[in-house]
């Protein structure tokens, strides 16, 4: 019993080790092998602070947007009963199912300066391809179903108990909304955020169809890891890799703090 | 009395009305986020694939060069979810079943693969299984690199699928099993497995639908050559690059229609297990 259960774990943690944790560290070594001072030019160059930059604005804003609309969704699908319902239900997972690739193309479909949608916006001096709109809108779309998914069992446990009261006792929906329901809430919706913001900072495949990787100006951390990697810049390439990294693992740690599930 | 009761109801009635408004406009907004955003993108996508006809779609899938993709793609991601559902449910039955020092740090680095940007997944991979290995091991531009690269960036699907219903099996009947005389090997088999069914089947199709569709992790560490290391969403890639907007339509509806088969298959499954526990 015991000789099974200790290959078990030697088979696990092996498999970990040479899968995730090894390779991962690895970045690390590589990155600091350069000595600090290469890790800190790199880190602050003109380009690098812009992909940071900009990598931030778009996750901040999708963000926000998906927030909104995630906390509307998940009371629409619990509080409400209307026919489609279950089609709401599909259609929310749908960017868990798309490939990033797809998701890319589909904007450069309708927001393209060939097409329809974006020839008219170019008429009127708005660019969504290979500018930040169109990266903002491929990351809203790959991030948008994470606070829904997480508010939605939460919402279903609290019930409409406390709501009817302040209902009844002359709260205004708005009122009831604030006061009772999103505090109630509110572990479901930290967490939602701190997946959407994992998911904002870390998008590649969709940004990097719609940005145009204009260096300096469309491009992100994540495109900007890739562009170092191709001009075989490998301090500039594993520093930012590093910089995401480290990103990561702080939204790890944040999970397991406002991880509303119990633990293992 | 009846007058009273008409004045007492007509408020709640008028802000019931105003409710059902409120309602229908949220619902409103809801539904229409997500067409502007998640709906009419992608049936711009089926459209353009139909823009040849269903001619042009048949021979944009059937190129030799999509075919291959295709075919390396879903032999990868089944695959791949084969040694998922192997070692994920052995990883689950670790966390869950054994104690030792550090167990929570273990827990918490499973869900690494879905915080870290696919981008910096493939680069860890090259940085210790790439030409400059310090294992001496080099399978950069290999097949065996899509593998590894899907396998990484799947890797919590299965685990955090079955951990919770491991947690929660009742362990009478192991007890019974094994005081019957049942091997170790035989209990899991016949009174546990059939219960983590359901759960590794649907941590198996959602890992299958991401590896289909998955990009970032591969772009570095397979070289993306045509015919031997590029999968599907590279040759997409490839694609609308040199302008082949249809064609890389074509081959996102294939991955879009199987990606969909396989989730919609996994909540059939799902809604006959709860079925089953009723």
């Amino acid at each position: 019993m015991t000789a099974s259960r200790i290959t078990l774990r030697t088979l696990a943690l092996g498999y970990l080790a040479l899968l995730l944790v090894l390779p991962v560290s690895m970045v690390f070594v590589r990155t600091f092998s350069n000595g600090l001072g290469a890790v800190w030019e790199a880190v602050t160059r003109p380009e690098a602070l812009h992909a940071l930059w900009l990598t931030l604005l778009v996750a901040v804003i999708a963000v926000t947007a998906n927030t909104v609309f995630g906390i509307v969704c998940a009371l629409v699908l619990v509080r409400h009963e209307f026919r489609g319902k279950a089609l709401l239900n599909a259609v929310l997972d749908l960017p868990l199912a798309v490939s990033p690739v797809v998701v890319g193309l589909a904007l450069l479909i309708i927001y393209g300066r060939t097409s329809l949608v974006g020839g008219w916006l170019a008429e009127a001096g708005i660019r969504i391809v290979f500018s930040t709109p169109g990266i903002i809108l491929a990351t809203i779309f790959v991030s948008l179903p994470f606070v829904v998914r997480e508010v939605v069992p939460v919402l279903r446990e609290i019930g409409t108990e406390q709501e009817q009261a302040a209902s009844t006792l002359g709260a205004s929906a708005f009122q009831t909304f604030r006061l009772v329901t999103l505090p109630a809430i509110r572990s479901g919706v930290a967490y939602g955020i701190v997946l959407t913001t994992a998911r904002a900072i870390g998008e590649f495949g969709a940004v990097s169809l719609v940005s145009g990787k204009l260096a300096g100006r469309t491009e992100t951390l994540t495109i900007y890891v890739e562009d170092r990697f191709q001009s075989f810049d490998l301090v500039g390439c594993y520093t930012a890799a590093v910089v995401l990294a480290v990103i990561a693992v702080a939204t790890l740690l944040l999970t397991n703090l406002t991880s509303p599930k119990e633990e293992y | 009395m009846s007058v009273t009761s008409n004045t007492q109801t007509a408020p709640a009635a008028g802000s019931r009305a105003s409710k059902r408004e409120g309602s229908a406009l949220t619902r409103g907004a809801a539904v229409g986020y997500l067409s502007l955003l998640v709906l009419i993108p992608l049936a711009a996508v089926v459209w353009r694939s139909t823009e040849g006809g269903i001619e042009g779609f048949v021979r944009a899938i059937t190129n030799p060069q999509a075919l291959a993709a295709l075919r390396l793609t879903f032999f990868a991601s089944l695959a791949v979810v084969a040694i998922n559902v192997v070692m994920g449910t052995l990883i689950a039955w670790v966390l869950v079943r054994d104690s030792f020092r550090g167990k929570g740090l273990v827990n918490s680095i499973i869900d690494l693969p879905f915080a870290l940007p696919t981008i910096v997944a493939g680069l860890t991979l090259l940085a210790l299984y790439g030409p400059r290995s310090p294992l001496g091991l080099n399978v950069a531009y290999t097949k065996v690199s899509v593998g590894m690269a899907l396998l990484f960036v799947t890797l919590p699907f299965v685990v955090r699928a079955v951990q919770p219903v491991l947690m929660e099996i009742d362990r009478d009947m192991e007890e019974a099993a094994a005081s019957l005389g049942a091997s170790g090997f035989v209990t899991f088999r016949r009174i546990i497995l059939p219960n983590l069914m359901p759960a590794i089947l649907s941590g198996a199709a959602l890992g299958f639908a991401r590896s289909v569709g998955e990009f970032g992790s591969v772009v570095l560490i397979t070289g993306n050559q045509p015919f031997k290391t590029q999968v599907a969403s590279v040759y997409i890639f490839g694609q609308v690059e040199s302008g082949n907007t249809a064609g890389a339509a074509a081959v996102s509806v294939v991955l879009l229609v199987v990606s969909l088969l396989v989730l919609f298959g996994m909540s059939l499954v799902n809604r006959r297990g709860t079925r089953h526990d009723r």
